[in-house]
């Protein structure tokens, strides 16, 4: 096990090491990019100027909204779609193609009907993330075992106990496979929409530093993002692994 | 005394689909169950035996005939007083072993401290106390099986209905729990209806025993054991406990060999 994390350790560090190389000999040059300590630099110095304060906090709080309503909207929603059979009969084949269908030419039409502002942008996220929830709820509840559904009929739980107390609880790790993609996707919308139009934000910062040639801009904040979703990915990581060791799942 | 349970020509018949045709899966059946005794049901497998379980327990309405449970009718919902041990692992593995028990719990008016002490007595009575925050995955098959007995004992029921509760453990470990149900059974002074395939498990835990038929179920035999209420496991040294599963498996053999002569002679006879 620790052996696997120092490879880990090392394949990126040697990654790092070899840019490193390869922009301090010329092979990269500096106008394509900078050196990592430069950037690491950058990164560093933007962070504690503050001027990127309001671009971060925009984006967050927007990944946020859009990833508690795809949350919220997609168990509840998938709850209700299991109780009905023939509405989720209806709606299988389109989630199962959903994922073919870019998200992100809608946004044009988003902004014609809702302005430039942040809502397009979280609509987007949303709608990225929302049908991945809804299919892991249900793959989830697939799977609770018909024994525990006679439990709460014989405990006589109400059809919406029965959920919060019962179903959704024992659909949780697969719920959970549903958040991480969602918190993926809400980022993905959120920056990517940033980036094709918007007015602000670090989707943007990055795409006008990127037209200004502002290399000491583009790339600390491209390491920023990387660093923010690696960080929520492991966190969530964890939180898995504790649910399903406790389970006996792994 | 008045049954506690009485069914009257109950029978179930599941109705055709587009892939198979009708089912008649039990019954007419009548039976009685008086408050306090301890019923067994052997039968061969198909016959109907959890049909039957879950027409008392509420979970399936039957298709004919009546049942009641108290006096007042059941009607394909769960009655009050009714606690039901499946066959299959029902603890919930997100909850510790304290949790599990207390589940059924949390809509009863009963303050928190009485919920702690019941949940406290149930866990002693199965043995589990040392487990209370053990969760159901660190426990072997038998003791998860006793954390579903034990959310049963915990709502007090009148009546409970074990469905194969230890089909899935080992020999010995049977004859154990077997001795904590006939325990179990005397402290709370419930009704115990179980269903089992092992005859000697139904000789040596039941008052009575009924015998049900190849499909569809009905009762042919019910055998009175005459045990003391004080027994256990040793009961099996009686000379009356080889007789009696014997006189079970005399009645049931022919049964048994037409659930298994109708699946193996069938392809013959079609051809």
């Amino acid at each position: 096990m620790n052996a696997v994390i120092a490879y880990r350790v090392a394949v990126v560090a040697g990654a790092i090491a070899l840019l490193e190389v390869l922009c301090l000999t010329g092979v990269i040059d500096k106008i394509t990019m900078q050196a990592p300590h430069l950037i690491a630099r950058d990164l560093f110095r933007l962070l504690a100027s503050g001027q990127m304060n309001g671009a971060i906090v925009k984006t967050l709080t927007n990944t946020v909204i859009a990833l508690v309503m795809a949350l919220t909207i997609g168990v509840v929603a998938g709850a209700l779609i299991h109780r009905w059979r023939g509405l989720r009969d209806t709606l299988d084949p389109l989630f199962a193609t959903y994922y073919a269908v870019p998200v992100f030419a809608f946004y044009p039409f988003f902004i014609v009907v809702f302005g430039l502002g942040d809502l397009p942008q979280i609509l987007i996220a949303f709608m990225l993330g929302v049908v991945a929830m809804i299919v892991n709820t249900l793959n989830g509840l697939d799977r609770v075992p018909t024994v525990l559904l006679k439990t709460a009929r014989i405990l006589r739980l109400s059809p919406v106990q029965t959920a919060m107390r019962l179903t959704l609880p024992a659909a949780a790790p697969y719920i959970l496979t549903g958040v991480k993609l969602a918190v993926a996707y809400a980022f993905i919308g959120i920056i990517g929409s940033e980036f094709i139009l918007s007015r602000g934000g670090i989707g943007y910062e990055i795409s006008f530093a990127y037209t200004n040639f502002d290399n000491a801009v583009m790339y600390p904040l491209i390491v920023l993002i990387l660093i923010a979703s690696i960080a929520i990915n492991s966190v969530l990581g964890r939180w898995e692994r504790t649910l399903l060791t406790r389970r006996g799942m792994r | 005394m008045t049954a506690q349970v009485a069914l009257h020509h109950v029978g179930k018949t599941f109705p055709a689909t587009r892939s198979s045709k009708a089912l008649h899966a039990l019954g007419p059946l009548d039976l009685e169950l008086v408050p306090g005794e301890f019923f067994a049901v052997v039968g061969p497998s198909g016959c109907g035996k959890s049909t039957l379980l879950e027409i008392i327990a509420g979970l399936a309405p039957a298709t004919e005939g009546s049942v009641a449970f108290e006096g007042k009718p059941i009607a394909g919902e769960a009655p009050d007083g009714i606690g039901v041990v499946f066959q299959e692992d029902a603890s919930l593995p997100w909850l510790n072993v304290e949790d599990n028990v207390a589940f059924g719990l949390r809509r009863s008016a009963l303050s928190q401290s009485e919920r702690d002490t019941r949940v406290r007595d149930v866990l002693r009575l199965v043995g589990l106390s040392d487990f209370a925050r053990s969760y159901p995955s660190q426990l072997s098959g038998g003791m998860r099986q006793r954390v579903c007995i034990a959310r049963t004992l915990v709502m007090q029921p009148r009546l409970i209905l074990l469905d194969e509760p230890f089909g899935a453990l080992d020999q010995q470990t049977r004859l154990l729990m077997g001795d904590e149900l006939l325990r179990m059974w005397r402290e709370t002074g419930a009704t115990i209806f179980l269903i089992t395939h092992a005859l000697d498990e139904a000789t040596m835990l039941a008052d009575r025993i009924a015998v049900m038929s190849a499909r569809p179920g009905r009762l042919i035999d019910v055998v009175k054991t005459h045990w003391p209420r004080e027994r256990d496991s040793r009961i099996v040294e009686r000379p009356e406990f080889g007789a009696i599963t014997a006189r079970l498996w005399k009645s049931l053999r022919e049964e048994s060999l037409k659930t298994i002569g109708r699946s193996l002679s069938t392809p013959a006879a079609e051809s």
